[in-house]
């Protein structure tokens, strides 16, 4: 590994080579330039602001995930390893590109109709992605934060994108003070952790872990915050009580965002405290997941059976995938860590595509601004919208885990690696309560297929979104006839 | 001339496709799709006679083996292969197939290339079932399975297809997930999900135990037993004609197969040590549910609790075997072979039966009892084929009913006289239910105005029922080719199955 250190700069060509290595922090820099630059570029456009914000940030972006994919190079350690570039790191990167630009193409024919097509939804957006890289590479307790605080802002004031929306206001109010109580819980875990070891970097805390032979119940009580932090942000019950109002207040647009991106922010936040941080701690923080995926697991799919509007009930969905995600950590081994990435990839793929057919379907009268958002709505859509509701139909069963969609390997891989580390009875748990899970999203398709239609919906006549639309459905069905290439990234990461 | 084709990759992937492009053939026109889905289902038919003219009946071994890498992170591979004991399954999967694509020509009025789309679709999905040798590729079938059938019942079903379906489905998945974890832990024991590995893993008496215990809640629900049974009379009521022929006809098939093919190999030493449990719950099938089948006041209730008893010989005849003194090795071969025979011929039976229902159903649109009487006056035709499917129900020597209960029940006559007695009071109860069921609908007066209008049987229906008739009546009289097609494999079975494979 390439290790810079600012200390060892003693010459004027030391620092042009500390410089140079910097570049591996190209992608963020170009972000973060090209992000301000379009902000400062609405100020001189008039009515066209908009899709100029829109068209120069999907090139942003487009460019970001070239520049990852071909020039940052894995195995790189900046500022005292505060900063590191591994293929995890890299990996996380790529997804949230890709992941983004499909929000953002997803989003506008939504957001024009709604007439709320404003450049700050996609600056924003941008601002986010820089903080979710950020996390992607934190391996000190400062990146780690301040990554979570630029996404966490940037979502907290997108959820209140819709300003004379009190549903939306409401919702930003609830996710802006339980996220501020999160990252307090975090930032004190932290800070007990960094006065007991004396260092804020992952690496040097994972040592002195593995060097110390008695019990602290200090260090107990900072994991237990640390881990407290993280279950809000991934929403695992009991820190969960901002996930279905979130989801439901906020427009689905942002909706689509929360559910998606940031999902795998967390996830490499999780990775890389627990893991990389305190390997030494599994035993213990092992316990607390094992509480955290139980309860998110039987909460969620049991409280989603009775909801009636479909966001609340992808929130509470999210939230036993949640619960499955966590059971991949359980092992802390790599083969679990591949699974949990394995599953909360799959996961993106399927919330992105069941909020991307409700962003395409518009209410019925032309002045209704209600999202599309009661299970009714989505009576006979199987008659009006075939090829939706066939969208629809692959994602809730690859969102129950049946086979034939890519769900199954998800929840396969899940419950290999239990078995192999010897929960059994999770691994039941998970099945029994998969069965739950299988009744609401049957559910929605009984709805689209079996019932006659009530209210007719129109949809979006956007071509892009929709196109795109089509390869996500799709690809629930191709990656499980091809999960090879993708399945062994995973794994290979890891290993 | 075939031997270079992969036969049950073709098999599978022929209805799959083609169900797919009878979808895109509906832009065409209806029609069209209607004979492109039958070309199909006949294509797929006369494969299946190339693999029934390839196959070896000597031979225990898997043919016609493929083998491709699929997913290497989890060792899984695309792997198929068929022996004695898969092709006639298969190929009664093709037969129904294109009978019940013929019977709902002109029935289903709505969506009509949808539904014949998801029957090729199911339709490979099932003989997947029956090829597969990978545990996990095995399970996606029988998983997969659920999907069209779902469908099936919640699209073109009766009133209350939602909560028929939707019970369905649960029930189902609620077994085969226990299933998916036994398959887990089994490739973590043994390093791979290859069923003949799996069949020679050792595995000491806790694992049998459960892994026994797992796939029984798998196979139990599918078959169905008493007393997961309950999803099956509420699937057939509401499915439409010819999803509760499939049901019936082949669905239920898959546990019976499951049975042979994971159960009594893998778990052979807890298979033995719980075959009483198994053979108390077959005869309680048998005995009791031939009651409830008697009280019933709809035709098709009354038929899907018949196939629910019928399906109980199976399990008898399957796990009798471990009851048996060793010196009667050939009986356990009748009871095997028994089982097998009342698979096929319950297959065309109860699928000959729902066929009549749906003839009655789509001109009087009720399947209530009280509402006939007297159909033999309007539609003699009808009730001579109705009258030849009741008593092969009811196991009349002579058709293909008889030969399998015949033989289950000499073999566990051998086992505990009991047994037999127990398990014969089929032939009464069977007698009653089914002929009392014939006398209210068929015979005696013209019950009302509407019975009197009634036309008879329509070439289309004539061909079905004619079809389905000579095989009972072929099975029945000479059954001995399906015997020694899966000779062999049952001989190896057995082997198997009295083996313990404790470490």
């Amino acid at each position: 590994m390439n290790t810079l250190d600012i200390h060892s700069v003693q010459s004027f060509s030391g620092l042009l080579d500390y410089l140079a290595n910097s570049i591996v922090l190209m992608p963020e820099i170009a972000l973060l330039t090209a992000a301000s630059c379009i902000l400062l570029l609405g100020l001189f456009l008039g009515r066209t602001k908009e899709i100029v914000t829109y068209l120069s940030s999907l090139v942003t972006l487009v460019g970001m995930f070239f520049i990852i994919f071909m020039k940052q190079d894995a195995g790189v350690n900046l500022f005292d390893g505060m900063y590191v570039v591994d293929e995890l790191a890299k990996f996380i990167k790529l997804l949230v590109c890709i992941t983004v630009i499909l929000i953002f193409i997803y989003a506008r024919p939504y957001l024009i109709h709604r007439n709320v097509a404003k450049p700050e939804f996609y600056l924003l957006g941008l601002f986010a992605t820089l903080g979710m890289m950020v996390m992607a590479s934190a391996q000190n307790f400062i990146t780690i934060y301040l990554g979570l605080e630029l996404l966490s802002l940037c979502l907290y004031a997108l959820v209140a994108y819709v300003r004379d929306s009190n549903d939306a206001s409401e919702a930003a109010i609830k996710y802006f003070v339980l996220g501020a109580i999160a990252s307090g819980m975090l930032l004190y875990g932290m800070s007990i952790m960094y006065g007991i070891t004396g260092t804020l970097n992952l690496n040097e805390i994972g040592l002195y872990l593995a060097n110390i032979n008695d019990f602290n119940i200090g260090l107990i009580f900072a994991l237990v915050f640390i881990v407290i932090g993280v279950a809000f942000k991934l929403g695992a019950v009991p820190f969960h009580m901002w996930v279905p109002d979130v989801y439901q207040g906020a427009p689905t647009a942002v909706t689509l965002f929360i559910a998606t991106a940031p999902k795998f922010a967390a996830f490499v936040m999780a990775y890389r405290l627990l893991n990389e941080g305190m390997q030494d701690l599994h035993g213990d923080w092992q316990q607390m997941l094992i509480i955290l995926a139980v309860l998110s697991l039987i909460l969620g799919n049991v409280i989603a059976i009775a909801q009636t509007s479909i966001k609340r009930m992808l929130a509470y969905s999210t939230i036993s995938h949640i619960g499955f995600i966590l059971l991949g950590f359980l092992s802390g081994e790599s083969f679990g860590y591949a699974s949990a990435l394995f599953y909360t990839l799959i996961y993106v793929l399927m919330a992105a595509g069941a909020f991307g057919v409700l962003l395409q379907l518009k209410a019925r009268l032309k002045h209704d601004m209600r999202d599309v958002d009661q299970l009714v709505d989505f009576k006979g859509l199987g008659q009006t919208h075939p090829w939706l509701a066939f969208i629809m139909l692959l994602l809730m069963f690859s969102m129950a885990g049946m086979p034939l969609t890519v769900g199954f390997y998800a929840k396969l891989y899940v419950l290999q690696s239990l078995i192999l580390s010897d929960f059994i009875w999770l691994a039941v748990l998970a099945v029994v309560m998969s069965i739950v899970g299988a009744f609401y999203y049957l559910r929605v398709i009984k709805y689209m297929y079996f019932d006659e239609m009530v209210h007719s919906l129109s949809s979006q006549k956007e071509l892009t979104s929709y196109i795109l639309l089509s390869i996500n459905g799709l690809l629930i069905v191709g990656l499980f006839i091809f999960p090879n290439y993708l399945l062994n990234y995973c794994i290979k990461i890891f290993y | 001339m075939f031997n270079s084709l992969p036969i049950l990759s073709t098999l599978i992937w022929l209805p799959i496709v083609g169900g797919l492009l009878v979808l895109a053939a509906k832009k065409i026109s209806i029609p069209f799709a209607k004979w492109f889905a039958l070309i199909i289902s006949i294509a797929t038919l006369l494969v299946s006679i190339v693999l029934l003219k390839g196959f070896d009946g000597s031979q225990f071994t898997m043919q016609f083996y493929e083998q491709k890498e699929w997913i290497s992170a989890f060792n899984i591979y695309y792997s198929l292969g068929v022996d004695g004991i898969a092709v006639p399954l298969i190929l009664l999967t093709t037969i129904v197939t294109v009978l019940v694509i013929i019977a709902g020509w002109e029935v289903s009025k709505e969506k009509i290339a949808e539904y014949f789309a998801a029957f090729l679709v199911l339709e490979g999905l099932m003989i997947g079932v029956f090829c597969a040798l990978d545990a996990i590729l095995f399970y996606i079938f029988f998983e997969g399975m659920l999907i069209p059938m779902f469908l099936i019942i919640g699209i073109w079903g009766g009133p209350r297809r939602v909560y028929a379906t939707i019970k369905f489905f649960l029930y189902t998945f609620f077994g085969s997930v226990f299933l998916l974890i036994a398959l887990i832990y089994l490739y973590l024991t043994a390093g791979t999900f290859e069923i003949s590995a799996l069949q020679l893993t050792k595995l000491d008496q806790i694992q049998q135990l459960f892994i026994f215990l797992a796939f029984f809640i798998a196979f139990a629900v599918k078959i169905p037993m008493w007393p997961v049974h309950t999803w099956l009379p509420d699937a057939h009521v509401e499915a439409p004609t010819g999803g509760s022929v499939i049901l019936a006809a082949i669905m239920l098939k898959v546990g019976g197969y499951g049975f042979l093919r994971f159960s009594l190999p893998i778990t052979p030493f807890a298979s033995s040590q719980l075959a009483y449990i198994i053979i108390a719950i077959s005869l309680i099938a048998v005995v009791y549910i031939g009651f409830v089948a008697l009280a019933q006041r709809d035709m098709k209730k009354l038929i899907a609790y018949s196939s629910i008893a019928h399906m109980g010989f199976v399990t008898l005849g399957f796990f009798v075997i471990y009851k048996l003194a060793v010196d009667n090795s050939s009986y356990a071969e009748l009871a095997v072979q028994g089982g097998m025979v009342q698979m096929i011929s319950h297959g065309f039976i109860s699928g000959a039966m729902f066929l009549c229902v749906g003839v009655l159903y789509d001109r009087m649109h009720s399947r209530q009892i009280a509402d006939y009487g007297g159909v033999v006056n309007t539609m003699p035709k009808f009730a001579a084929f109705f009258v030849l499917f009741a008593m092969a129900n009811a196991g009349l020597p002579g058709t293909s009913g008889f030969v399998g209960e015949v033989m289950v029940i000499l073999a566990s006559f051998k086992a505990n006289v009991w047994f037999a007695f127990l398990a014969a009071t089929t032939l009464i109860l069977g007698a009653a239910y089914t002929l009392w069921m014939i006398k209210r609908v068929v015979f005696g007066a013209v019950g009302n105005n509407e019975v009197a209008k009634l036309n008879d049987l329509n070439p289309r229906e004539f061909f079905c029922l004619s079809v389905l008739a000579g095989f009972v009546l072929v099975m029945g009289l000479w059954p001995a080719p399906l015997i020694e097609l899966m000779d062999a494999s049952v001989s190896h079975l057995l082997y198997q199955a009295y083996q313990t494979n404790l470490p």
